[in-house]
């Protein structure tokens, strides 16, 4: 059956809007500030036997829609094993190793039954505040084992032919430090789906199962097309970029992620064999969870293809398990989100090689998954979680954003009143991070400083996973790097930094004390000696930059008065080759 | 003004300024379209008011605006200073550390007031309103003198939980008028008394930085209004809706964000009310947008806030309107993947659409009406071109779009229209359909100058009970203006649980709030019929972030309004299981803030006067037929004049109606007829 290409635009609209109020339906419903607020969530529409994504919608969180794919092939195994399906079946699980990315991250996943079969999986993940484990919050820098980071659920049936699964949801209660947020936001993803299967349905009685399967088809072979379009444009050869994360939070050695990218013909090949081994802390990443990065790198590059599984055809990926990007069960992978914005940022780095002009420099690039915890009355847990911003890279077209979130996520940052009104903690500085960015033509954006005091009478413990503490963020087509990630706490003694720099736990203070994270900015992007001297006056003005910034990575010159001083600028610059 | 005073409706569109006069004495009423000059948005006001012959006759003028909108999206405003909390002068800069595009990494963000003009001082309010650091007036008049050195026009003060206890925030109110030579001062609870620093710290500076541009503004009309013997007031439109007196639009000028929109929403409902519908969808098709928004059982749904452009954000009550970047202009194109879209691009009103023959040669929406023989080539509305070239509209159809898609010219005009039908149907389905509403119980409102011509396809495809026309579509936001209501919104935020609450204080808040919105209604000079108050709760269950409106059914009997735990619970699971499958029973409930409302109830409109005339008849109202494409074939097609129908004329499909400021297009298996109020109603033969 093929379709006119009018049929096909209006029912890829239609299928896009279900996907996205699916998300606007848990956001609005979900108990948690990581999915309310900061919509660490996505749902989408998935092939009947493959699993293969058909449909996301425009706002879930970008690494999710990657990964959601396996996921859904996850289920379909333990279907095919059980062999045993019925209308109102709900699967759930949150096993990073099989198609999930960390243990936080609990998916739902339903067969849409039509006459008796699957039609496709609708699936809802997000991001659960706790589930048990060593750290609150789960975000564990010294776990050397998954069962150190929480507890591991493998796809069960939650709900069974409409009824839910008590069993089941006590297991889930029982190992969390705060169950009433989970089972919130559980429900939140039941809210989800029920709304995307009862829309679904609604689609496919007016159309019919033949042409929406016909869409679908078409849809996936258009984004193929497109992507092949887009390699074909690019000159062939192999590209090369290498990038380090600071240590595995267990002992301070560096980790590389290495990829060699081949562009030939239509096609591309991601060769990440010369990356390091899988590592003894949290920082390695399942296969699939590797897969699903690139597959955001290439969104960003390559912004008009649709978000489907098709777009990935063209593309070959070499992850050996000899690395820390294809682990299995049980090693640890808390601090996921790091080990991907390296695996993001080597892309974007080898393919500003491929083509400067479209490239930018790199993100700040760190998740700083901060964790503050303490005890209420009556024993009851406080968990403060949150991630913080950074700057974006300078790029072709303006300097790079302040304060933005990761190329992995849209999420946006809960307000500091959100935060002081539920936890006890005051934040005395909350502001942009002067001469974070990187120098370039123009220049990086600036990352952020946030500085929060205890107002708990016992203080509170802190956790952070962090990276970029040692390699910055790199810029590109002759900018320079971003600042460090920096990370200070107060003790009796003064202020201390930890041995690994971004990476803490078993760290009390105690009340009225703080902790303060800098932030990196993003790379710059083309060589700061040709910014126009005017900019760079105007950035020691607004702070961006410090006079002795200007003078060292632009080569600018200002007066006593904060005015350009011409004569010293022209001569400084003359000294630099251009 | 009493109900029987002259009374004149203003909007100052893009395009053009539109202006609706009503004598209420003797039922007469006039209009007038002149072009609006960008700008000097005042200009087209005074031409427009000569047009009705002047301004001293009338008593009372009631004005939807742009000037806010578009000193934000032009950023032409001034130069304005901050004073923020020592170490958040960045929050307004830092936002919800969001980015344009979930896809692509490119683009900055240039605050409204540079870092340079945000200056911090020393104090501090917790969450639970303590004082942690009290306010030294004196560093808060150095901070003023020191942002006025810099060229600062007017100032926004913006203390972190400042919603939770307002006390710093108004002592340093005090000491920045004792330094400070103009009113534009604000304080960030005076905009918006809750929770989220960047929101309100945003629409705060957004008051601020518009602040001198409406006062001036809204000085300028006055004068010339006074030079033309103008006696009576001037009224604006806010984005609730609501209409407010200029004292107020200086003091709170970001409530104008949606003036002239809201104004057209207001003027749908009572149009559709007065005909016997109280559910309604109004859609308004400009030349880039196409803009929806719900009535649901004659109430206007509002929004918390809006975003005008990336990162300038608004937050207080507003008309809820939905937009999508479909409009008349909208450029029809290919991608690169074969799929057909249409918009967002858009080539606006200038150099506008391929058949206007001003330079663009790319196809666009209003080609493809032309190109299928919709829209009268000969006779364009608006009154700027003489006539429209078919023949540009389809080469550019056919180059853009027919040859990739292996299409001639008509098939791939009527594939343009149909994928803008679509996106459009798309547009209303997220608005009633999604939001739980049976959309066979809504008719469509089309308004402005071209949503008649897809009524039928979305009556189609949605299964809509029928579309009304309104009798004059291209004037709808100046008729809204002159039947707005007076509208004053509060928010508070409480954070009080329910179990346990204190019903008697809740009360007595409620009480006080509704008190204090009353004032600011009767303190108009506006004559009103009656004032209601609308009582509100913010509510979820703990642990959420995200509430749900839950609107309190509760009235004054005696001096009680009845508040109790248990009326707010249960109201609270009616409003919950109205957006989602489940309650969560056990789970404690919270309410996060409370939402008054007072209008004062304008004189109801008689839509009578817009009948037609006895005299009408289908003999004078046709105009002969023309070749119009439908379903896959052309169709020789009736052509009406609209105006000159006939009371319970019935008009079947294929039909073109015309009128000089929109074309309706009644689609075969359809019929059109006309009510007792002139309006024409499509619907289903």
């Amino acid at each position: 059956m093929t379709l006119d290409p009018v049929t096909l635009a209006v029912l890829n609209g239609r299928l896009v809007q279900i996907a996205d109020e699916m998300d606007a339906t848990l956001y609005r419903s979900a108990f948690n500030p990581i999915i309310a607020e900061a919509h660490d969530a996505c749902h989408g529409l998935y092939h009947a036997e493959t699993g293969a994504t058909l449909v996301q919608g425009t706002s879930g969180l970008p690494i999710f829609v990657g990964a959601m794919a396996f996921a859904v092939k996850a289920v379909i195994d333990k279907v095919a094993n059980d062999g045993h399906l019925e209308t109102g079946d709900t699967y759930i699980f949150n096993d990073p190793y099989d198609g999930g990315t960390h243990l936080n991250d609990f998916r739902l996943i339903r067969p849409l039954m039509r006459k008796g079969r699957v039609f496709a999986w609708i699936a809802s993940v997000g991001h659960w505040l706790d589930i048990g484990g060593n750290v609150p919050g789960n975000y564990n820098p010294k776990a050397t084992e998954s069962f150190q980071e929480g507890v591991r659920i493998p796809p069960v049936k939650l709900i069974r032919a409409g009824s839910i699964q008590q069993d089941i949801v006590d297991i889930l209660a029982a190992n969390s430090r705060v169950p009433q947020s989970n089972w919130g936001d559980l429900n939140g993803q039941i809210n989800a789906l029920d709304l995307g299967e009862r829309r679904l349905h609604t689609l496919l009685d007016e159309y019919g199962d033949d042409t929406i399967t016909a869409a679908l088809a078409a849809l996936s072979s258009r984004a193929e097309a497109l992507m092949r379009a887009n390699i074909a444009a690019l000159p062939d050869g192999t590209y090369t970029c290498d990038d380090f994360l600071d240590n595995d939070g267990i002992t301070d050695v560096p980790l590389r992620i290495a990829l060699d990218l081949t562009i030939a013909g239509e096609t591309m090949r991601l060769d990440f064999s010369r990356s390091a081994p899988p590592c003894d802390g949290p920082l390695n990443i399942a296969r699939s969870t590797a897969i699903a990065c690139c597959y955001v790198a290439l969104k960003h590059i390559f912004i008009d293809v649709p978000a489907n599984a098709g777009c990935l055809a063209p593309i070959k990926f070499d992850i050996p398990d000899t690395t820390l990007l294809a682990v299995s069960a049980p090693r640890p992978v808390a601090g996921y989100t790091e080990t991907i914005l390296r695996v993001i940022d080597v892309i974007f780095g080898a393919f500003a090689k491929v083509a400067p002009e479209r490239s930018q420099g790199s993100p700040f690039a760190t998740i700083n998954a901060l964790s503050l915890a303490g005890w209420r009355e009556h024993r009851r847990r406080w968990i403060m979680f949150c991630f913080f911003g950074g700057g974006l890279g300078g790029n072709p077209e303006s300097d790079g954003l302040n304060h933005s979130n990761n190329p992995i996520s849209t999420a946006t940052i809960p307000p500091v009143e959100i935060l002081e009104s539920l936890y006890p903690v005051m934040f005395t500085q909350w502001a942009l991070r002067p001469d974070s960015g990187g120098p370039g033509h123009n220049r990086g954006g600036l990352g952020a400083i946030y500085e929060i005091e205890a107002l708990a009478e016992d203080g509170a413990d802190v956790f952070l996973i962090g990276e970029r503490g040692k390699f910055p963020p790199f810029g590109v087509n002759g900018g320079g790097p971003a600042a460090l990630n920096r990370f200070i706490y107060e003790t009796d003694q003064g202020e201390e930094t930890p041995p690994l720099i971004s990476k803490v736990t078993d760290i009390r203070i105690r009340h009225g004390q703080k902790v303060r994270l800098e932030t990196p900015g993003g790379g710059g992007f083309g060589d700061p000696a040709t910014r126009e001297p005017s900019r760079v006056v105007r950035d020691v003005q607004l702070g961006y930059i410090s006079r002795d910034a200007a003078r060292r990575d632009y080569k600018v010159v200002l007066r006593e008065d904060g005015s350009l001083d011409a004569d010293a600028t022209a001569k400084a610059r003359a000294g630099t080759p251009a | 003004m009493s109900s029987r005073d002259v009374i004149v409706g203003v909007d100052v569109g893009g395009t053009f300024t539109d202006l609706f006069l009503l004598d209420p004495a003797n039922g007469r009423f006039q209009t007038a379209k002149v072009p609006s000059r960008r700008g000097d948005e005042s200009q087209g006001f005074l031409n427009g008011l000569k047009a009705l012959g002047g301004a001293a006759a009338i008593h009372s003028i009631v004005h939807g605006t742009t000037v806010g909108t578009n000193t934000l999206l032009e950023r032409r405003g001034p130069k304005i200073g901050v004073i923020t909390t020592r170490g958040f002068r960045d929050v307004l800069e830092m936002r919800r550390r969001d980015r344009r595009r979930t896809w692509g990494l490119w683009g900055d963000f240039t605050p409204i007031a540079d870092r340079d003009m945000r200056v911090e001082v020393d104090e501090r309010t917790l969450a639970d309103g303590f004082i942690r650091t009290p306010l030294d007036p004196q560093e808060v008049r150095a901070a003023a003198k020191h942002l006025l050195d810099q060229g600062a026009e007017s100032i926004a003060i913006t203390f972190i939980n400042a919603y939770a206890n307002a006390n710093n925030e108004r002592r340093a109110l005090v000491a920045v008028r004792e330094v400070w030579p103009n009113e534009f001062i604000i304080a960030s609870h005076e905009v918006l008394s809750e929770i989220r620093e960047f929101e309100r710290s945003s629409t705060a500076a957004i008051n601020a930085y518009l602040q001198p541009v409406v006062a001036s503004y809204i000085g300028k009309l006055e004068t010339a209004l006074t030079e033309q013997k103008f006696s009576g007031q001037l009224h604006i439109v806010q984005s609730n809706g609501g209409i407010m007196s200029t004292a107020t639009a200086r003091k709170l000028p970001a409530r104008t964000a949606l003036s002239g929109p809201a104004a057209g929403v207001v003027a749908g409902a009572a149009i559709a009310k007065a005909s016997g519908f109280d559910n309604l969808i109004t859609c308004d098709l400009g030349g880039t947008s196409f803009d929806v928004s719900v009535i649901a059982g004659g109430r206007v749904s509002l929004a918390a806030q809006t975003t005008i452009d990336f990162g300038l954000v608004i937050r207080t009550p507003m008309i809820e309107i939905t937009t999508i970047g479909a409009g008349g202009g909208s450029i029809a194109s290919v991608d690169r993947g074969g799929l057909l879209q249409v918009g967002p691009e858009s080539a606006g009103s200038v150099p506008g659409p391929a058949c206007y023959g001003q330079g663009n040669t790319r196809p666009t929406l209003t080609d493809a009406q032309v190109a299928l023989g919709r829209i009268n080539a000969t006779r364009p509305f608006g009154g700027e071109l003489k006539s429209l070239d078919v023949e540009a509209a389809k080469r550019a159809i056919v180059t853009h779009v027919g040859e990739p898609l292996g299409l001639d010219a008509t098939a791939a005009a009527a594939a343009i229209v149909q994928v803008a039908d679509a996106r459009m149907a798309g547009a209303i389905r997220l608005v009633s359909i999604e939001r739980g509403h049976d959309p066979a119980r809504f008719v469509a409102m089309p308004f402005g100058g071209g949503g008649a011509l897809h009524v039928s396809a979305l009556i189609r495809q949605i299964g809509l009970k029928c579309a009304l026309v309104p009798r004059f579509p291209g004037i709808t936001s100046a008729l809204g203006c002159v039947l707005a209501d007076l509208r004053h919104d509060m928010v508070q935020t409480l954070n009080v649980m329910l179990d346990g609450v204190d019903a008697a204080a809740l009360e007595r808040r409620m009480q006080a709030a509704g008190r204090e919105a009353s004032a600011v209604i009767a303190g108009s000079g506006i004559a009103i019929e009656r004032i209601d108050v609308q009582y509100e709760l913010d509510m979820h269950y703990l642990g959420q972030t995200h509430t749900i409106a839950v609107p309190l059914p509760v009235a004054y009997q005696g001096d009680n309004l009845g508040v109790s735990e248990a009326t707010v619970r249960s109201a609270f699971e009616t409003a919950y299981l109205g957006s989602f499958s489940r309650l969560l029973p056990g789970l404690a409930m919270r309410i996060v803030s409370l939402r008054v409302a007072a209008i004062g109830r304008r004189p109801v409109f008689d839509f009578a006067v817009f009948a037609p005339s006895a005299s009408a008849s289908l003999e004078k109202a046709r105009l002969g037929s023309r070749p119009v494409w439908f379903d896959g074939g052309w169709r020789d097609t009736p052509v009406w004049a609209r105006l000159e129908l006939p009371v319970d004329a019935r008009i079947a499909g294929p039909a073109v109606l015309e009128q000089p400021d929109a074309t309706t297009v009644v689609e075969p298996g359809l019929a059109g007829r006309i009510d007792k109020l002139g309006n024409l109603i499509v619907e289903p033969a």
